[in-house]
């Protein structure tokens, strides 16, 4: 549980060199052999991981680039050479734009109340608790249960006539919501779902964080007569940056790709008869798998991969600098 | 520590029991085809996949075959909607395996197959021959005489009610009454429908989508011509049932207001929301399931605008199956008037070979939630009287689809007035040309 302050970090690394250097002095008595070994042997070691990176991550990601410049059926496979045209045809028609829009906006009402949600149930999980094992597994249960069964769920929580929530929204004098007409409520219902199976997740990595924490700053502000609410907001949360910044990319990635919660949200599948909520995802797979047209869908699935190494990009510079100011 | 590592095992193992509790109900079990090599005795065992989708009306029919012929074994799987059952059929034809040795697919999608004969075996042979309706084979025949699939059932359209909200409202509620009375086109059965809503504030009928259905399959040439042209937005006669329906569903409040098959929808048959629905014969099956505990359903023998088709399916054996022989000799068994008869008593799924339609057992079969209507008599004078088969091109679902979202905005959503999603709607179909 203790972590090495940033002080001791640097101390055992001369060590571990001079040993390194040792062991090269031996090279002479082991031979050409021995050489080779030192040379080939680490490549081998971590040859697996890329072999298998290749064959199921960058061949993929190549193979799709390549179909998206063709004509390409999803039963008849490959057509024409057609260069960009897929990427013309998707990009000026008004589908791609407005599930780009329907995206980034369920990605925010999901992301941003997801990490500070998170946050909070983090900051109250690392009091000393009854049973603690029991809450914190308490919060993960949401995240192991089928995303199929939370849409089923939701589904009737959110359903527009009968459903519990605007059942009670009319017992109360509320006009109901219009959950699957309107585009904003349709994109807050699917964010709830998504939250509902991410928040924990994400607490738990925050609450790893923030045990690794050491106590001592703690002690050392609360002599200096520190409040709760300031040690959290002075110690733990700067503390978690490196942690955050993790958290705040994979919700970023996992927010641009969102599928589950959107496919089930109603009995089509489509996102609406509007497109309400129809997400970068389900246009691409309407495009592949509803149209059969494969070569579009490709050209999707590289703009959405482009999007995501954008905001990728951008999230890198900014942690750079956080990380920066961390050490200064 | 100890305890501590036993009591996260111990939440571990409930929540993945859970997990796993939960996928069961949604995943289905399509990949067990793969994992067992046959469990029948005796040699040369085999075993067969069969894919359907909704209720066909086979478990037992399928166990019956097992036990008739030993060193066969059945697997059935089932996707939930047609619509997935489409998806992973053109997913599993694309990749040239995974697709069960014997497919359902939906009338709907037939020309859309049609496209690809090579994936699909002949089942063109003599002993069937003549066994179905002629419009239901003509449908699966392609030009050089392969036929691509054997007929299972047919959607004859009837029209069913709640007798007791027609009493309600001062109609006649006998079956045959109703019959005459809304014996007409689509503009009697909304005369009748405007009435009805005067005097009880009901809805007429579920929603506009599902009259689409209705009023789509009695259209000669929809939207697409057999030269491969997209007219769906040229053609006179889809703008004017269009106009018509959304007329009479919004402006004149007939429609509930309800998607088909969403959530809202199936809640609404526990409630007197809606007084009539168009009634293809497999209906019945859904309507006894959404409504149960309801009384007063029962089936009229009569249609708007004369009879009406809507679904029915047939069973193909894709080419890419090891037993393609075995399969046809199945798929032969199951489509059989004998067995189709079954199915029928089962699940309600009507019966498409002239042999069953004219059978004793059929004209006397009857449904005891639809208060004990004669059912097999009234779908077999439906079945008699549709007259039109449409054109479905290979873009029909799509067109549909497309069709059925502009209906949606206007009547369930009521985010666009009928002129304004009939241009998306324009702007929908030229993506598809």
């Amino acid at each position: 549980m203790t972590v090495a302050t940033p002080t001791q970090a640097p101390a055992p690394a001369p060590q571990r060199a001079g040993r390194r250097g040792r062991r090269g002095g031996d090279g002479p008595g082991r031979g050409r052999l021995g050489r080779l070994d030192h040379a080939v042997s680490p490549y081998a070691y971590i040859a697996p991981f890329f072999i298998l990176f290749f064959v199921t991550g960058l061949f993929p990601l190549i193979y799709t680039g390549w179909v998206a410049l063709h004509d390409w059926d999803q039963i008849m496979g490959q057509g024409a050479f057609v260069g960009a045209q897929n990427f013309v045809d998707v990009l000026t028609g008004d589908d791609f734009w407005t599930a780009l829009v329907n995206t980034v906006s369920i990605f925010v009402l999901s992301s941003v109340p997801q990490v500070l949600a998170a946050l909070a149930i983090a900051g109250l999980l690392d009091h000393k608790l009854r049973a603690a094992t029991f809450w914190r597994m308490g919060v993960l249960l949401p995240y192991v249960v089928a995303p199929v069964a939370v849409a089923l769920i939701f589904s009737n929580l959110f359903a527009d006539r009968f459903g519990l929530i605007n059942t009670l929204l009319e017992t109360v004098g509320v006009e109901p919501v219009r959950w699957h007409s309107d585009r904003l409520a349709s994109h807050v219902a699917i964010a709830t779902m998504v939250n509902f199976r991410w928040t924990g997740y994400n607490a738990l990595i925050l609450l790893a964080a923030m045990q690794a924490i050491p106590r001592d700053l703690y002690e050392a502000a609360a002599i200096d007569g520190a409040s709760g609410l300031r040690r959290f907001v002075s110690i733990t949360i700067p503390m978690l940056r490196p942690t955050m910044i993790f958290v705040i990319i994979t919700s970023t990635i996992g927010g641009l790709q969102i599928f589950d919660e959107a496919k089930m949200y109603d009995q089509y599948g489509r996102g609406g008869s509007d497109g309400q909520w129809q997400t970068l995802t389900l246009y691409l797979y309407e495009l592949g798998w509803t149209r059969a047209d494969f070569g579009r869908a490709s050209a999707v699935a590289v703009l959405l991969f482009l999007l995501i190494v954008a905001i990728g990009l951008v999230n890198f510079a900014f942690s750079r600098r956080i990380a920066s100011e961390e050490s200064r | 520590m100890h305890t501590t590592r036993r009591r996260m095992l111990l939440a571990t193992t409930a929540a993945a029991t859970l997990a796993l509790g939960a996928c069961g109900g949604g995943s289905g079990d399509g990949d067990d085809s793969d994992s067992s090599a046959g469990g029948g005795e005796g040699g040369g065992d085999i075993t067969l996949s069969v894919a359907t989708f909704n209720e066909f009306g086979y478990e037992d029919l399928l166990t019956e075959y097992e036990e008739m012929n030993p060193g066969i074994t059945v697997q059935h799987v089932k996707a939930d909607t047609a619509d997935n059952a489409r998806a992973a059929l053109r997913n599993s034809l694309g990749a040239d395996s995974g697709a069960a040795d014997i497919e359902a697919i939906e009338v709907d999608w037939v020309t859309e197959f049609q496209q690809y004969p090579d994936k699909f075996a002949d089942l063109s042979s003599p002993d069937v021959e003549g066994r179905w309706l002629d419009w239901k084979t003509e449908a699966v025949t392609l030009e050089n005489g392969m036929l691509l699939g054997y007929g299972t059932d047919i959607g004859p359209e009837a029209l069913c009610y709640r007798a007791d909200l027609f009493e309600q409202a001062g109609l006649p509620t006998d079956r045959e009454e109703v019959a005459a009375l809304l014996e007409g086109d689509w503009d009697t059965y909304f005369e009748v429908g405007r009435d009805f809503v005067a005097e009880t504030d009901i809805a007429w009928y579920d929603s506009a989508g599902a009259l689409w259905q209705g009023m789509i399959n009695q259209v000669e040439q929809p939207y697409e011509t057999p030269d491969g042209e997209i007219i769906a937005t040229d053609n006179p006669e889809i703008r004017d049932l269009y106009d018509q329906v959304l007329a009479a569903s919004v402006d004149d409040g007939l429609s509930a207001g309800l998607g088909q098959w969403s959530a809202d929808w199936t809640a609404a048959f526990q409630g007197d929301e809606f007084a009539t629905m168009l009634c293809p014969a497999w209906m019945m099956g859904v309507i006894e399931g959404n409504a149960a505990d309801i009384e007063g359903w029962d089936v009229a023998n009569v249609f708007p605008g004369g009879g009406g088709n809507w679904g029915g399916s047939y069973l193909t054996v894709p080419a890419q199956g090891d037993n393609i022989e075995e399969a046809t000799a199945l798929a032969a068994w199951l489509t059989a008037p004998e067995q189709q008869i079954k199915a029928f008593e089962a699940r309600g799924t009507f019966p498409s070979q002239t042999e069953a339609l004219d059978s004793d057992t059929l004209a006397e079969s009857s449904n005891a939630f639809f208060n004990d209507a004669p059912t097999g008599e009234i779908f077999a004078e439906r079945a008699e009287a549709v007259t039109v088969t449409p054109f479905k091109g290979p873009k029909y679902f799509e067109v549909n689809t497309a069709m059925q979202d502009a209906i949606s905005r206007v009547d369930v959503d009521e985010t666009d007035d009928p002129e304004s999603s009939w241009a998306k709607f324009v702007s929908a179909v030229d993506d598809l040309r």
